[in-house]
């Protein structure tokens, strides 16, 4: 039966690739960031100064532009579910919608351009959260593309998704809310790192 | 041969026929008459047989002596000869027998099996067999040496916890190399430490030069091995040692004629035999007091060596007061002594010919015995060694030398240190120091720790109980302690001063570092004015093919044509180019290339280091020209100095200026050589900012130069009358970046106010009134990113901006210094700068301004960092833009920047004995040659939290908390920074009273090395950048915080913790004298109130400024004598300079001033402050142990912390 939260799910689907594509893509550009030291003969040269800033800095500029799309469809997710009232997947949802708020009133950098500032992207430490953090989201939504994918053709069979099978098995959806939570504590754990005091 | 002198002549000339024909020495001697028996120096050395080497041969009823070179077993049997048991080995029967028997007996035996028992002291002689060398080459080495190498060993190692430490690259590789008589010096290693920096195994040829500025570092090390020794000298190893190391030449010669100097100098050669002597006259003589020496070198190549092997003991002389500088000699001598065989016996064989030899061979080690204690010693030794060396003449030498060493330490060791151990145990400890530390003062009661001093690692971890230990200050300066390395890496070792971590032992996993919840990280001073770098021209830089780590003196050399990386173990072929030696001018010692003597070194890159022409230095200046900057005045002063060293810039014939001024429009100045005066152009299209003539705006200085002189000349009064106020700064940068892009270089921006006018405008942000009360400090970070981005666009171009800010109002310093900050220049601020309102603060602006024109300069810079594999870099500190994880990228580096990084442990460290860390600066020399400027620091990995905790540096530590805090009241809030701050020394003492004492007591406890901590913790809140409570400006604060990041850890510290000194009793005692000067030396005082008394006066040195409180009652004589008042009251409120007075009170005074300000590259404003001054309330919060309104007396924070911690 298509309702509502079929709908919901089938566009729900779309932009998760979507969203998986943009994770794809900041675990690429992070890599290419660090990539640089890779590079033989010296950056010592000034040439190489030049590239490599503007290298940076386009980079950052993209992954910038990316932020916004990414919090939106997100939270795009989150609204569509509390209308269609698939619980669950609200739950499952929220975590990553709080941490991504308080990632964008929060950024660690000191500029009001939110994340990714090209001055403190190359520390180290931000790097590998920044690397950390674009690997655990796409493992999320992976997931999540392929509980929405479920949950898509099990509402449009059955119509209403708490009824189904999932909700008598606990076990199961033990298993699959596990996940989900896993991905919410470990970018608090990194962020811990984000900030080694000490 | 040392025997063969004795022998006449003829009977020399048999024993070589009798040679040549075949004949074993055994034979020899029978020919002559001698029945299996050398005669060596009227003593007789047995010569039993040689035995099959199996069991059946042994029988229960005898001893046997085994020589495996690098040991010497004495096996004795169940049933042995009982006459043999009390007579030689000192037990009443079998069973009595030590199982860790070392003692001289043994050696003494070893000699001759039979021979006459030597009754020597045989707990004294440290020297005993016990150390089976690490792997002491004995190949060359008859049984005799082995002994030697072996107690050089011990003392070295022992003393120094060298034990673990061995295995040291170096040395190991040295060792490995086969056969080769270059090779050998490894075995030296050991002993070394002991020697003069130049007989450092290392290179002392090559080192040339370096060493003779090093000479201090060797004390230092000294230092270490001998902290007993200390107890006596007390602290101050460095003055001391040399002074002692001179005289002893002296002496020596006089009495003892050639002989002691002769067999340093062959200590030295002993293991370069095969080494060209050339360069160790070189190398050596420098050091030497040249004139004792002259005597002594005609008879051989010995005598340079001398003065190493004299510099080394010269603490001993400390301790021994009696000798005095006889006593200096010894230190030398003792090593004769052990090594005897070595020392004395060259000089034997070589000096016999000249000299009554036997007489003094034996005269010259019971000279030195004093020493030792051992007189006894040293008599059978010679004699002994005598015997050896008929085998080999040549090598034998080489060996002895460490021989000396150890002898001679391990009884001061043994007899100082440990009095409570018995007498062998002295022995078995050296083998074993290293794990000392670790055990031991954890176990230890205070007390008793106090008294274990045998390695330099249980006084740091000496208990201290806060509470009731007041006067925690060392009364000069806080010295970083030194790693626990085998001391001829720790010679060679990076200066602190360059390159220091806040942790000196590393911890082996993340895990144990956590758990000692201290930092970790890396402070750096990479440009650093140096009075002695070594400079390289070479058309291979050698470096790590895959990590691309420049050869250091870390590496370890598999063989001649191999080194092993010491970041990635990667083993790489030594390039031809590098086998040959520019300094020695010898073929085939690669390890002795200055690049592998020096931990610190500059090269002069090959072209392939450079894409485009090394840039010519280029400075714009950007002046501020408003009607609020011209009434301050600034512009005289800045043109009057630029006027004044226009030809000190530093540069070479290519170097480039040009000038912009800016109010509501940029003007530009137009200097080309053509013109008959400068043209202003005048652009007023601030929104789309241009350059009116490219060409002509930067223009060649020396071309110029006239043009130049004439715009500084009129600039001042160009602007007389402007009434214009606003500021149009942000396209005056955008037009100076234009400008410098095509080139790079430097732009100095002169700044008075708040821009209000086109990009990159600022509204004030600072409400005054919340300035005390407010609970959060607001407005950290920047408003706009304006700045930040120019910044970035500027490092890309190769362009830095160097800020000065002169103001009275808010110039919003937290935006305007992120120009600076990301282009790696540098900020000054002059609060309240006015010409004639605030003459301190001109002087100072002039100053600054001077040295700012002057220092040295790199252009188009990049700094990386690289570490040992397993550590990983995570955070910077300072002004720069990272452009890779490892890579600073500096369009200008400056000779007053300091660095500082945090790392961490990524994997674990299990096997390795150290690591090491590199920073190589690659940067454009104002004369335009593009350098390499490459600093190595090796550290030990420790596994245990005790050791973490020995080593910790608190200075370091201080500073890069400071740093951290400063990252963090920006990202979150100031609160926040304080709470982490004061987190972390509650956090390290509670770990380290949980986890490393193990007696619980009463109080606040701490490791000696961290006293200071809570102490400059206390400091860090109530600094100026950090303090809450107290009226602070805003841009006060975030110049502080600036300072905090981009100073070096040396000023940084004093700005922390200013130091107090009481000048109204200078004295001469215990003065510095340099150059002529005498600089007298007061004591540190605590920063309280308390400390301060009416009738004296109290000079505070807090880096930037420099405070002198004047009692009320002061004596007169100070006041008429040094400050020229006749009494208190006419002392002017504004004093800001001490008169140049005709007496010897003034002198000290101001000599002392004077060097306090020569000390650090900017200069520092002296007030003299009286009760009514206003300044005397900044004066009074620098009294960081008392209580404010607002802040915890020390005794409180302290309480605080202590409750915390026994929480």
């Amino acid at each position: 039966m298509f309702t509502f939260a079929a709908f919901c799910y089938m566009l729900s689907l779309v932009l998760c690739a979507s969203l998986i594509f943009f994770a794809i893509w900041h675990i690429t550009a992070f890599d290419e960031l660090q990539a640089d030291f890779k590079v033989p003969i010296d950056q010592g040269n000034p040439l190489h100064a030049r590239e490599r800033l503007r290298n940076i800095e386009r980079i950052c500029c993209l992954l910038r532009k990316l932020v916004l799309p990414e919090y939106s469809i997100h939270g795009l997710f989150c609204i569509m579910f509390l209308c269609a009232q698939e619980w669950l997947t609200v739950g499952l949802n929220i975590p990553l919608f709080f941490y991504n708020t308080w990632r964008y009133f929060h950024s660690p950098t000191d500029t009001k351009e939110l994340l990714y500032d090209p001055a403190s992207v190359m520390n180290g430490d931000t790097l590998k959260f920044c690397q950390k953090e674009a690997w655990c989201k796409m493992s999320f939504f992976v997931l999540s593309f392929f509980y929405y994918l479920y949950c898509m053709v099990y509402s449009l069979q059955t119509g209403n998704l708490s009824d189904s099978w999932l909700f008598q098995m606990p076990i199961l959806s033990a298993r699959i809310t596990q996940q989900p939570l896993g991905e919410r504590i470990s970018p608090a754990c990194s962020f811990h790192s984000l900030y080694p005091w000490i | 041969m040392a025997k063969t002198k004795e022998l006449s002549k003829d009977v020399r000339d048999k024993i070589v026929d009798l040679h040549k024909a075949g004949m074993g020495y055994k034979n020899i001697a029978k020919q002559l008459g001698e029945k299996g028996a050398l005669n060596i120096i009227e003593r007789t050395i047995p010569q039993p047989r040689v035995q099959q080497l199996s069991v059946e041969k042994l029988s229960r009823e005898g001893a046997f002596l085994m020589d495996t070179g690098s040991v010497i077993y004495l096996w004795t049997g169940r049933n042995c000869n009982p006459n043999f048991l009390t007579q030689v080995l000192g037990v009443p029967k079998y069973a009595a027998l030590s199982q860790n028997m070392m003692s001289s007996t043994g050696f003494s035996s070893q000699n001759g099996a039979g021979g006459p028992p030597y009754a020597n002291g045989p707990s004294q002689n440290p020297v005993a067999l016990k150390p089976p060398g690490p792997g002491y080459n004995m190949a060359h080495q008859t049984p005799y040496n082995p002994m030697q190498a072996k107690s050089p060993m011990p003392p070295g190692l022992g003393l120094y916890n060298s034990g673990p430490y061995q295995p040291i690259p170096p040395v190991s590789s040295y060792q490995s190399l086969p056969g080769q008589p270059m090779l050998n010096r490894p075995p030296m290693g050991p002993p070394q430490p002991m020697t003069p920096p130049q007989s450092a195994s290392p290179g002392p040829g090559p080192r040339m030069p370096p060493a003779q500025a090093t000479p201090p570092p060797p004390v230092s090390a000294n230092n270490y091995q001998y902290p007993p020794a200390w107890q006596y000298g007390g602290p101050p190893p460095i003055g001391a040692p040399h002074p002692m190391a001179i005289p002893p030449l002296g002496p020596v010669a006089n009495h003892v004629t050639s002989s002691p100097s002769l067999a340093p100098p062959q200590a030295s050669s002993a293991g370069y035999s095969a080494a060209p002597p050339p360069v160790f006259h070189n190398a050596m003589q420098p050091l030497g007091p040249p004139t004792s020496l002259h005597g002594y070198t005609q008879q051989g190549s010995a005598p340079p060596p001398m003065n190493p092997m004299a510099a080394p003991h010269s603490y001993q002389p400390g301790m021994r007061a009696p000798y005095g500088p006889p006593p200096s000699m010894r230190p030398t001598p003792p090593p004769t002594g052990p090594p005897m065989g070595n020392a004395t016996p060259p000089l034997g064989p070589k000096t016999d010919g000249n000299m009554p030899t036997p007489g003094n061979g034996a005269q010259v080690p019971n000279s030195f015995d004093h020493l030792e204690t051992g007189p006894k010693m040293t008599g059978p030794l010679p004699p002994q060694q005598p015997g050896p060396p008929a085998r080999h003449m040549g090598l034998s030498y080489p060996s002895l030398p460490p021989g000396y060493q150890n002898t001679s330490a391990p009884p001061n060791a043994s007899t100082m240190h440990h009095p409570m151990q018995p007498s062998t145990q002295p022995y078995s400890h050296a083998p074993q120091p290293y794990q000392q530390p670790s055990a031991g003062p954890a176990q230890l009661s205070p007390s008793l720790a106090g008294l274990s001093l045998q390695s330099q690692t249980p006084e740091a971890l000496r208990v201290v109980n806060l509470l009731q230990e007041r006067n925690l200050l060392p009364p000069g300066p806080v010295t970083p302690p030194t790693p626990c390395l085998p001391q001829d890496l720790q010679k060679i070792n990076c200066h602190p001063d360059v390159f220091r971590s806040t942790l000196t032992s590393i911890p082996q996993t993340q895990s144990l570092l956590n758990k000692a919840k201290l930092p970790l990280g890396l402070l750096l001073h990479p440009f650093k004015d140096l009075s002695q770098l070594p400079v390289v021209t070479s058309s291979t830089i050698v470096r790590c093919r895959s990590c691309r780590t420049y050869i250091n003196p870390f590496v370890t050399f598999l063989d001649q044509r191999r080194w092993k990386c010491n970041l990635c173990y990667r083993v790489n072929d030594v390039p031809e180019e590098f086998m040959y030696n520019p300094v020695s001018r010898s073929y085939g010692e690669p390890h002795k290339r200055p690049e592998v003597q020096n931990a610190t070194i500059e090269f002069i890159a090959p072209s392939e280091y450079m894409l485009r022409p090394p840039q010519p230095a280029v400075y714009l200046i950007v002046l501020d020209v408003s009607h609020n900057a011209v009434e301050t005045g600034y512009l005289d002063v800045v043109c009057q100095s630029l006027l004044e060293n226009i030809n000190a810039l530093p540069g070479d014939s290519r170097t480039k200026i040009g000038f912009i001024t800016f109010d509501s429009t940029i003007h530009f100045y137009n200097l080309q050589e053509t013109l008959s005066q400068p043209q202003m152009l005048i652009v007023s299209d601030i929104e789309d900012i241009f350059l009116p003539t490219p060409d002509s705006l930067l223009v060649n200085l020396n071309e110029c130069k006239e043009l130049v002189q004439d715009l500084l000349k009129s600039l001042p009064q160009m602007f007389g009358k402007t009434m214009e106020t606003q500021s149009a700064l942000g396209p005056a940068l955008q037009a100076a970046f234009k400008l410098l892009s095509p080139t790079g270089g430097r732009v100095s921006v002169f700044q008075t106010q708040l821009p209000s006018l086109g990009v990159g405008a600022l509204k004030s942000r600072e409400d005054p009134n919340q300035r005390a009360s407010a609970k959060d400090i607001q407005h950290l970070s920047p408003a706009t990113d304006f700045y930040k981005k120019l910044a970035l666009d500027c490092s890309g171009q190769q362009v830095a901006v160097d800020l000065f800010l002169l103001s009275s109002q808010y110039c919003d310093l937290a935006s305007l210094g992120c120009i600076s900050r990301y282009s790696a220049g540098s900020v000054y601020y002059y609060p309240s700068y006015h010409q004639q309102h605030n003459p301190a603060g001109v002087e100072c602006f002039q100053k600054d301004l001077k040295r700012y024109l002057t220092r040295k300069i790199g252009f188009e810079a990049v700094m990386r960092i690289r570490c040992t594999k397993g550590l990983s870099i995570h955070t910077f500190h300072g002004n720069f833009f990272v452009r890779s994880t490892d890579l600073l990228s500096l369009p200008n580096v400056n000779p007053d920047a300091g660095f500082a990084v945090q790392m961490s442990i990524e994997e674990n460290l299990v096997d390795m004995q150290s690591v090491s860390f590199q920073a190589a600066l690659l940067y454009t020399s104002s004369k335009g040659e593009r350098r390499i400027r490459v600093h190595t620091m090796c550290l030990p990995v420790v596994n245990s939290l005790s050791d973490i905790f020995a080593g910790a540096d608190v200075q370091a530590i201080t500073g890069l908390l400071a740093s951290m805090a400063v990252d963090r009241s920006v990202t979150a809030s100031l609160s926040d920074a304080r709470d982490a701050m004061t987190n972390a020394s509650i956090d390290s003492l509670t770990s380290y009273r949980t986890s490393v004492l193990t007696i619980q007591q009463p109080g606040l406890l701490a490791p000696a090395c961290l006293r200071l901590f809570p102490l400059y913790i206390l400091a860090l809140l109530k600094q100026k950048a950090f303090r809450t409570g107290t009226s602070t400006r805003l841009d006060d604060r975030v110049f502080a915080m600036c300072q905090l990041k981009y100073q070096p850890l040396a000023y940084v510290m004093l700005m922390i913790h200013p130091a107090l000194y009481r000048v109204d009793d200078l004295t001469d005692e215990g003065a510095l004298n340099i150059i002529e000067r005498t600089i007298p030396q007061p004591r540190v005082q605590q920063l309280s109130v308390e400390k301060l008394s009416r009738e004296g006066a109290f000079l505070m040195d807090a880096g930037s400024v420099i405070y002198l409180w004047i009692g009320r009652n002061c004596n007169p004589n100070f006041l008429t004598q040094v400050l020229g008042v006749p009494n208190y009251a006419a002392l002017s409120q504004n004093m800001n300079m001490l008169p140049e007075l005709d007496t010897a009170e003034s002198q000290r005074t101001r000599a002392f001033v004077g060097w306090l300000r020569e000390q650090r590259p900017f200069f520092p404003i002296l007030h003299v402050i009286r009760d009514e001054s206003p300044l005397k309330a900044s004066f009074l919060q620098n009294m960081i142990e008392d209580r404010t309104e607002s802040a915890l007396s020390y005794y409180e924070f302290l309480l605080h912390v202590q409750q915390q911690v026994s929480k």
